[in-house]
């Protein structure tokens, strides 16, 4: 009898939990009438990973002398960011899909599914654990775009993300194909390894250009960026909330991975070509963002901008860049879900001009919106500032200079479009009468986003280092 | 000098702080308590600022009352706080204008009355920030955290066209100084490797940068200093933000939000940059003399009494740069001199343009006639302001203007000629608004009105008493600044003083920006 060696499963436990979480929850769903309870089991599943994670470094899954998990300090940070992000978004989510009956138990499996392929994602040191990971995240999400079953901008949100991330995760596999041609094998390590003896081939550079397009759709980086603006308007807000972050820090995650060391040796290559789709990110970010009335749309646009920003730090091609991109990206989750939690809370959010007098009418969620869009703008003492700080620094100190001028100049420009909606709600006076649906869970929410927002924006010293 | 026994600087920043969280717990009805608060605290902020001018050591030019704590070690980032000779007086014209802000709005501020002084408050806090820092990191954080609360004042409580003024402000200055962030964090990665780096001023004044690099850092901060000050051509904003904003707005912007445009200048530009800045000079007073010029003839068009009177910020403002860039001692004497005369004076220009405008409302030069035979004692009041404004002997006005005048000739020849005829130009339009405005016919616009009140009285007093004391015996205030202002030109010096002739100084320029970009590709 053949000896089937058992990997070591230690490393993987927080996938193994919360992957078992997400097809309990699909069971579950059918038993329990109180949706509530899955929420529940949902929160507590990443609670559990949050306190498998410092048990569960290591390497497994071993094929051919080399492992194809991960479980680092980077990979880890980013499992932090997933499971706030989880954790906020569930908690967002249950009232909120009640009120839009979308109410279905696999809302809440779907999301700890595509967690658990983020996770897969970040931990992947192989390239095929990583286009995994990425389709089930990627699948997950695009069903729950299109969850509101009998709202036609869902469907055609869903249908739109499902064409072009399809699309895009073809690319992909294309690029890992002739990766692996070039290089026989699918570990980044090795890759890595091997491009240092070999010359730069045209195939060689064209199989990054393919991952490099796939990643950049993946973050909603200009020009592949169109998907995101209708799908984020046309998805729940809940959905969106989770998608502008999860998916987006996932992106980044790989592109540190793969780019980082695994194109080690191009990285002048890819440098280049970061730079060029960094500025017309920002760019389009920015520039349309100013023109959007929808606040959904808005802050899509404004997601896409963020993802110019960050960028850079991976641009930037040392430690310290990919320390502030983390840095950002931590940041990012809690002013960004903040801002769509608040959305949430308005009856009817999705306009900007229903914000109009909302100081007026409920001053505690508007001062709290303010804190949201200034953090955004990059306002101290705000998180938001901090993040840009971490990233302009490491920038400037790799020699990118220029380049973090016009980010800075993007950076004031988007100020037009946050400083609207805080005009809005001080300095218009209210036309319709605003409702809101407070509840524990969702107040809960806007109260930690906006305090973490303010702390890290006074004591950073909470999240650099 | 460190005689008082607890950190009287964090608190002089953190307690109108604290006092508009304070405010932000009251109830939102009870607006007599709100307002009572925002007097007591900004009371107790200006008694408290009192041991800073009484204990000050004018025999020194370290920085005194300092504090120091680590703040974010990662980044080499200290709280970092002091005040010398330069910054002490800010403070004390910040504590007493808020005070006075406070009271001239009592009555005009009916709606979100806890929002406004809960921004006022917060305004002074973080400007007082701004002429505390001693560590650039913190510094920008105060300038840029200012921002809100003021484009929230502007905004909110503002006139007809608040919201396009709110916002041009905000963007703005919003550029300018996120490009003097680029040049902060390039100072910062210039101070040294790995851990020796630091953002504190005082660590940065010890170390020589090379030319070329202070030649671009000095522009990043003078994007953002000349839009705060406001230096033509980029003054567009103000005009527009001190119109549009309340009274309280209109006199925190002017009495000390565009100085400390030219507090950066004297804080960090020259002890940082002192070859760009000798570089310079010549072109930054050209400027100078532009916006002295330019804002005094525009005046004579408005047809806006607050539009006029900011018009003449602009112009008073640019004799105040005229005088730091002239780098010797009458000139930066006089101009630091004359940022706390602009304050005093232009702030009462503005309580009163407050308080006529409470009883009329109505800013239109063309509705006022006048107003002398109705309101005397106010007539009386406008007439020390106007006056002071003009520089007439006597008053503060005259000796930081005879000061710059001083520095400026001695520095140039033309400037100083030009500059003087700025003065008459400010006569001009000054005792032509006041003709306009208080003699003659009373307009029907203007039914009878009472005289000021005794609140409005107890506004107008302390600066009416500044006025004349600073005027008759500056020296109280001068002393503050002597040993500094020295060290300041001591340290200019020490770098090869320029001492070419006016069109190798261009020469020089142009050669210089072409090493600039050099330097940026």
């Amino acid at each position: 009898m053949m000896n089937i060696p058992i990997p070591d499963l230690r490393p993987v436990t927080p996938e193994i939990i919360m992957t078992l979480a997400a097809t309990a929850l699909l069971m579950l769903e059918l038993i329990f009438k109180n949706k509530g309870i899955l929420a529940l089991i949902g929160i507590s599943a990443a609670a559990a990973v949050l306190y498998v994670m410092p048990m569960s470094y290591g390497e497994t899954f071993f094929a051919e002398g080399s492992a194809m998990f991960i479980s680092d300090n980077y990979s880890a940070y980013f499992k932090l960011i997933f499971m706030i992000s989880l954790i906020l978004s569930i908690l967002i989510s249950i009232r909120y899909i009640q009120r839009e009956k979308a109410e279905y138990g696999e809302y809440y499996s779907l999301l700890l599914f595509a967690t658990a392929g983020m996770m897969f994602m970040v931990s992947a040191r192989d390239l095929i654990l990583l286009y995994l990971g990425l389709e089930l995240m990627a699948l997950s999400t695009y069903i729950l775009a299109g969850i509101k079953r009998h709202d036609i901008k869902s469907n055609e949100a869903a249908m739109k993300y499902f064409l072009l991330g399809s699309f895009s995760s073809a690319l992909l596999l294309y690029g890992i194909s002739l990766l692996y041609g070039l290089t026989g094998t699918t570990d980044i390590y090795k890759i890595s390894e091997f491009l240092k003896q070999t010359e730069t081939t045209i195939p060689l550079l064209l199989s990054m250009v393919l991952i490099a397009v796939a990643f950049s759709f993946k973050i909603a980086a200009a020009p592949f960026h169109m998907w995101a603006p209708d799908v984020y308007e046309g998805a729940p807000t809940s959905i969106t909330a989770f998608m502008s972050v999860g998916p987006k820090a996932a992106g980044f995650a790989v592109i540190g991975r793969v780019f980082y060391i695994g194109f080690e040796t191009i990285q002048t290559d890819w440098t280049a070509i970061l730079i060029g789709i960094a500025i017309l990110t920002m760019a389009v970010g920015n520039i349309l963002a100013l023109v959007q009335t929808n606040i959904k749309r808005m802050l899509a646009y404004s997601s896409i901008a963020h993802a110019g920003y960050i960028l850079i730090g991976i641009i930037a091609g040392t430690n310290e860049g990919l320390n502030a991109m983390m840095t950002y990206l931590f940041i990012y989750a809690f002013m960004n879900i903040g801002a769509f939690s608040v959305v949430i809370l308005l009856e009817k959010g999705d306009e900007i001009k229903d914000y109009e007098g909302l100081a007026k009418s409920h001053p505690l969620v508007a001062a709290v919106m303010l804190v949201f869009m200034f953090s955004l703008t990059g306002i101290p003492p705000t998180a938001g500032f901090i993040g840009k700080f971490g990233i302009f620094m490491a920038a400037i100190n790799a020699g990118y200079t220029w380049l973090v001028v016009i980010a800075v100049i993007f950076s004031a420009i988007s100020a037009y479009y946050y400083l609207r909606i805080i005009m809005n709600m001080y300095m218009k006076e209210q036309k319709e009468e605003i409702t809101i649906h407070p509840s524990i869970s969702l107040n809960a929410v806007i109260l930690i986003t906006g305090l973490m927002v303010l702390i890290i924006g006074i004591l950073p010293s909470v999240v650099i280092g | 000098m460190q005689e008082i026994g607890y950190p009287i600087l964090s608190t002089l920043i953190f307690l109108p702080i604290g006092g508009a969280i304070l405010i932000f717990l009251i109830k939102r009805t009870n607006e007599t308590l709100i307002k009572r608060t925002a007097l007591l605290i900004s009371l107790i902020t200006f008694i408290l600022s009192i041991p800073l001018f009484i204990s000050f050591d004018k025999t020194t030019a370290n920085m005194q009352f300092t504090e120091t704590y680590n703040w974010i070690p990662e980044w080499g980032i200290k709280y970092a706080l002091g005040i010398d000779g330069i910054s002490v007086l800010f403070i004390l014209l910040s504590a007493l204008l808020t005070i006075l802000c406070v009271t001239v709005s009592w009555n005009s501020i009916k709606d979100k009355v806890k929002e406004f002084y809960a921004s006022l408050l917060l305004i002074e806090g973080t400007m007082i920030g701004v002429f505390c820092s001693l560590d650039l990191f913190l510094f920008y954080i105060f300038w840029e955290a200012m921002l809100i609360p003021m484009y929230l004042l502007i905004g909110v409580w503002g006139g007809p066209n608040r919201l396009y003024a709110a916002i041009k402000f905000f963007l703005y200055t919003l550029v300018g100084s996120v490009l003097m962030l680029v040049g902060i964090i390039v100072l910062y990665l210039n101070t040294g490797q790995g851990a020796e780096r630091s953002f504190g001023l005082l660590h940065m004044m010890t170390i020589n940068y090379p030319y070329h690099i202070q030649l671009i850092l000095f522009w990043a901060f003078f994007a953002a200093f000349a839009v705060k000050v406001p230096m033509w051509p980029v003054h567009t904003w103000l005009p527009d933000a001190h119109t549009e904003a309340p009274t309280a707005g209109s006199v925190m912007l002017a009495g000390i939000l565009i100085k400390m445009g030219a507090y950066g200048f004297l804080r960090f530009s020259m002890p940082l940059f002192p070859e760009a800045t000798q570089a310079m000079a010549p072109a930054i007073m050209i400027l100078s003399v532009i916006a002295i010029i330019y804002g005094g003839i525009i005046c004579f068009g408005q047809t806006d009494l607050k539009r006029l009177i900011a018009y003449s910020s602009v112009s008073h403002m640019g004799f105040v740069t005229l005088g730091l860039f002239a780098l010797n001692t009458q000139g930066i004497q006089g101009g630091i001199l004359q940022m706390i005369n602009h304050g005093i004076i232009t702030g009462a220009l503005f309580l009163c343009v407050g308080m006529i405008y409470d009883r009329t409302h109505t800013r239109q030069i063309a509705d006022y006639g006048g107003t002398a035979s109705m309101m005397p004692i106010y007539a009386a009041f406008f007439m020390v302001f106007t006056l002071a404004s003009i520089g007439l002997p006597g008053t503060n006005g005259f000796i930081g203007e005879f000061l710059i005048l001083l520095g400026a000739f001695t520095a140039s020849k033309t400037l100083g000629v030009l500059a003087a005829t700025g003065i008459i130009i400010g006569a001009g339009y000054m005792l032509w608004l006041y003709q306009k405005i208080f003699f003659g016919e009373i307009t029907p616009k203007l039914k009878e009105h009472k005289d000021i009140d005794l609140r409005e009285f107890l506004t107008l007093a302390p600066m009416i008493i500044l006025v004349i004391w600073i005027g008759v015996y500056p020296n109280i205030f001068l002393s503050f600044m002597d040993v500094s202002v020295q060290n300041l030109i001591e340290r200019m010096n020490s770098v090869p003083v320029n001492s070419v002739s006016g069109n190798e100084k261009i020469l020089s320029l142009i050669n210089d920006t072409g090493a600039v970009v050099e330097v940026v590709k």
